[in-house]
């Protein structure tokens, strides 16, 4: 399954990139599984894991972790919005 | 269109008149504007910069309208964000709420500023003379908005 992931703010910086196109392996098929897989990928990408420190949406809708990740959508990571 | 994420700057005053006009029934109109300042914690902020989620913004502020619109009879609802580079004393954001009676024209306007602090994807990055950084989310926003939840399971 083919994902696109987009990072913003503090955790784009951390993870030194903005977006990209992932092939995710199976098993990864909710939105906590994919923090998971992306944290594996060496120690900078552990901010990915950050609890409460960092957000996901899906298709451009805040989620939990537990939301599905399916063919085709949006996933976005964040930290914690500040507008206003 | 009820809900703008733009770079410009907006002219209050022209917002309240049109929240109003031609609508007889409007008793009430209230409005919250936010503004850049300095010294958040002591230190000089000389400017900020709004990053935002180009395409969720406008639906999470759109969301929050709907959410208000359901939540008390409203007349007019108006939600303003700027974004890009800011400087002390300009505007960032501006919410107008016309009703009837000013009990839901307070109340909406508040609560509509609560969920924009916790849902609507911004960040805001401050320029001080020790460099840039990221302004931290505050718990103080996330219990401003919960509380809406709780007055929500009263009605």
């Amino acid at each position: 399954m083919t994902i696109r992931v987009l990072y913003f703010a503090a955790l784009r910086d951390a993870l030194g990139r903005s977006e990209e196109s992932l092939a995710l392996p199976p098993g990864v098929s909710t939105i906590g599984e994919l923090q998971t897989f992306l944290a594996d990928r060496g120690d900078q990408w552990k901010a990915i894991e950050g609890g409460k420190s960092v957000r996901a949406a899906r298709n451009q809708r805040m989620v939990g972790s537990s939301e599905p990740v399916s063919p085709g959508d949006e996933i976005a990571f964040f930290p914690p919005v500040t507008g206003g | 269109m009820s809900v703008s994420v733009q770079e410009g700057d907006f002219d209050a005053g022209a917002e309240i008149t049109a929240l109003s006009q031609g609508c007889p029934e409007v008793g009430a109109v209230a409005t919250f504007i936010g503004l850049v300042r300095t010294a958040r914690d002591g230190s000089g902020v000389r400017a900020m910069t709004l990053e935002h989620y180009p395409g969720m913004t406008e639906k999470a502020l759109e969301d929050i309208v709907v959410d208000a619109r359901g939540r008390w009879h409203l007349e007019g609802v108006r939600v303003i964000h700027r974004v890009g580079r800011l400087e002390p004393g300009d505007q960032i954001v501006f919410v107008g709420v016309a009703g009837a009676h000013r009990g839901e024209a307070f109340a909406a306007c508040e609560f509509i500023m609560d969920y924009l602090k916790t849902r609507a994807p911004f960040w805001k990055r401050e320029e001080t003379p020790q460099g840039v950084r990221w302004v931290e989310a505050r718990e103080s926003d996330d219990d401003a908005a919960v509380r809406w939840d709780d007055i929500e399971i009263r009605r």
